[in-house]
């Protein structure tokens, strides 16, 4: 019989497992390492670690590959941690591994983007089982009232690996990749105070996330951990507010999923107005403000 | 200390990228190649840390058609001390490439292996962590900072939330991130001159197969065009209508 695993790392993880579970078509399993799973997520079982914080990836592939084993699928949300443990596993089980499924188009075959989401790959595995990270826009869920059976699971632990220090932000806004709103801040932002000022003011107006590109982050302005793209966090709400945004590919990579985008860039030329729903050709230090004043 | 560094020929990521009318691949005519910027990052750092340290030997290891020679050479350019071509026109996925850069491994007995975390060609963010289960050896992937320590490794790495800091004993794994550093600009004469340099061709040593295929390549949907809003009132006016804000 298959089935699936969803390996998820805190209560986030198990909110976007929900979508992708019910599109598997298959009954689903939920590994949860910290935190508990969220209410509803129409999993058959969780295995629930409990675990203060994750390990690292050693610990956690070795731990996985037995456990996993008996999964057709064995997948996980498509973020950075999931893409160190759950490569890692791919290589332990000598399994095929699909990374950023857009869509299950079936039971070996998936869609996924590449070169900065220039183009949409269809990609067919071999074998299972088969290790995937999947992008959560694709995977909208539908209510459930399905109970779970909640277990309380424990691993034996093997690694080498030592955690010197650990340095987590947040800040109390709401996770980047899960918020409704984002606003996004690029490198005419100047320094640290000014970007937080300016984007942070309008993103707590609205209740949303703070993001930026990696112009933004090369220089300082902003926290590595914010970056938008090809090569940082993919972002999906329902609005997008990119100020003193270029628009280039690998910053589109990571917003093209966004369901309202708005630019304010003084270059009327820029090549975000060419995605944006609404494009305001006006300095950011003036628009901003402006529209935090007003909502 | 040998340092192996792996070496992948891209599509230059700048280039703006169609897929061929028959959806079988990738549209390259009139398109440059060029290390993959993350690979670029691994040499880079490694070519640092024999600055720093005159016993490192840098390895720097392509696999794939000829041309990977012209990536190789860019590689010795930048400081690396000797190349190794695994020469290959066969499909590749990342289980491959990480079987055969686990008999590379064999062969050259690296203390640590340089990567980058993805190629921006396929962007899938893989090879690293499933040769480092091969060989049993830890990884750290997301790396910002570098720093050996007699036996081992301590590497700062990116996470979602902000970052950490691992020590790993050698032999280790570490794929590398933008933050780690900037790439010095190599020109022309520099990649002539590094002609002189050691470059090994080799045929593949392992017959393993592709665990996946690509069946086809295609546009994604496009976004339909926006329009342009005169004032901040017309904005916010506009947003309320689409409903995402109230
Ligand atoms: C391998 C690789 C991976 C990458 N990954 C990413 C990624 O994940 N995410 C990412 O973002 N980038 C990524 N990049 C970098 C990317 O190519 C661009 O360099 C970057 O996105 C540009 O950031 P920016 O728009 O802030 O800066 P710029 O391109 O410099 O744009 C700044 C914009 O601000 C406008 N502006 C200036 N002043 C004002 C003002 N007062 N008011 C309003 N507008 C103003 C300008 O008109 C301009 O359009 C990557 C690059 C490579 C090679």
């Amino acid at each position: 019989m298959s089935r699936v695993l969803i390996v998820c790392f805190d209560r986030a993880d198990s909110l976007a497992a929900i979508g992708f579970g019910q599109a598997s078509g298959k009954p689903f399993d939920i590994l949860q390492l910290t935190q508990s799973a969220a209410e509803g997520t129409g999993a058959e079982k969780i295995y629930s670690l409990g675990l203060p914080t994750f390990p690292p990836a050693d610990y956690l592939a070795n731990a996985l590959s037995d456990f996993a084993k008996e999964y057709t699928w064995i997948a996980g949300v498509s973020n950075m941690r999931s893409k160190d443990v759950l490569a890692r596993l791919a290589g332990k089980l000598d399994c095929a591994m699909v990374t950023d499924v857009l869509s299950i188009e079936s039971e070996d075959t998936f869609t996924r983007p590449i070169v900065a989401g220039a183009i949409i790959a269809t990609v067919q595995v071999h074998a299972t089982p088969v290790v995937l990270t999947f992008r959560t826009s694709g995977f909208k869920a539908q209510p459930t009232d399905k109970a779970s059976e909640v277990i309380e699971h424990k691993f034996d632990w093997q690694g080498v690996t030592k955690r010197l220090s650990e340095n987590s932000r947040g800040g109390g806004r709401p996770d980047l990749a899960q918020a409704k709103v984002v606003v996004s801040g690029g490198r005419p932002l100047k320094d640290t105070e000014t970007f937080e000022k300016v984007i942070g003011g309008l993103a707590d107006k609205l209740g949303g996330a703070v993001g930026a590109t990696r112009a933004a982050v090369d220089s300082g302005i902003a926290a590595n951990e914010l970056q938008v793209g090809q090569t940082g966090k993919i972002v999906a709400p329902d609005l997008y507010i990119a100020a003193g945004i270029s628009g280039s590919t690998q910053h589109m990579a990571g917003i093209k999923d966004s369901k309202v985008i708005v630019a304010i860039n003084t270059d009327p030329d820029a090549p975000i107005f060419d995605v944006a729903d609404y494009g305001l050709v006006q300095d950011l230090f003036e628009a901003v403000p402006e529209l935090t004043d007003k909502l | 200390m040998k340092i192996l560094v792996t070496v992948k020929r891209v599509v230059d990521p700048y280039a703006k990228v169609k897929p061929l009318a028959d959806g079988s691949g990738i549209d390259t005519t009139g398109v440059k190649f060029d290390i993959n910027p993350f690979d670029e990052i691994a040499v880079e750092e490694a070519v640092r840390q024999k600055e720093k340290n005159a016993d490192i030997e840098i390895v720097a290891v392509s696999i794939g058609p000829a041309e990977c020679e012209e990536q190789l050479r860019k590689a010795l350019a930048m400081g690396a001390d000797k190349a190794i071509h695994v020469e290959t026109n066969d499909p590749l996925d990342s289980s491959v490439v990480a079987a055969e850069l686990a008999e590379i491994v064999k062969q050259e007995e690296p203390r640590v292996i340089f990567m980058g975390k993805q190629a921006t060609d396929n962007d899938h963010n893989q090879a690293g962590q499933i040769l480092a289960a091969k060989l049993d050896w830890p990884q750290a992937t997301f790396a910002s900072n570098i720093e050996f320590d007699g036996d081992r490794v301590n590497v700062t790495r990116e996470t979602d939330t902000g970052e950490e800091t691992l020590s790993m004993p050698l032999p280790a794994i570490i794929t590398t991130d933008l933050r780690l550093n900037e790439p010095r600009y190599i020109a022309l004469p520099g990649i002539i001159k590094a002609r002189s340099k050691p470059l090994e061709k080799q045929e593949r040593k392992t017959d393993v197969q592709p665990k996946t295929t690509v069946l086809k390549l295609e546009l994604p949907p496009e976004r339909p065009a926006g329009r342009k809003v005169e004032s901040v009132d017309e904005l916010i006016s506009a947003l309320k209508d689409r409903g995402v804000i109230e």
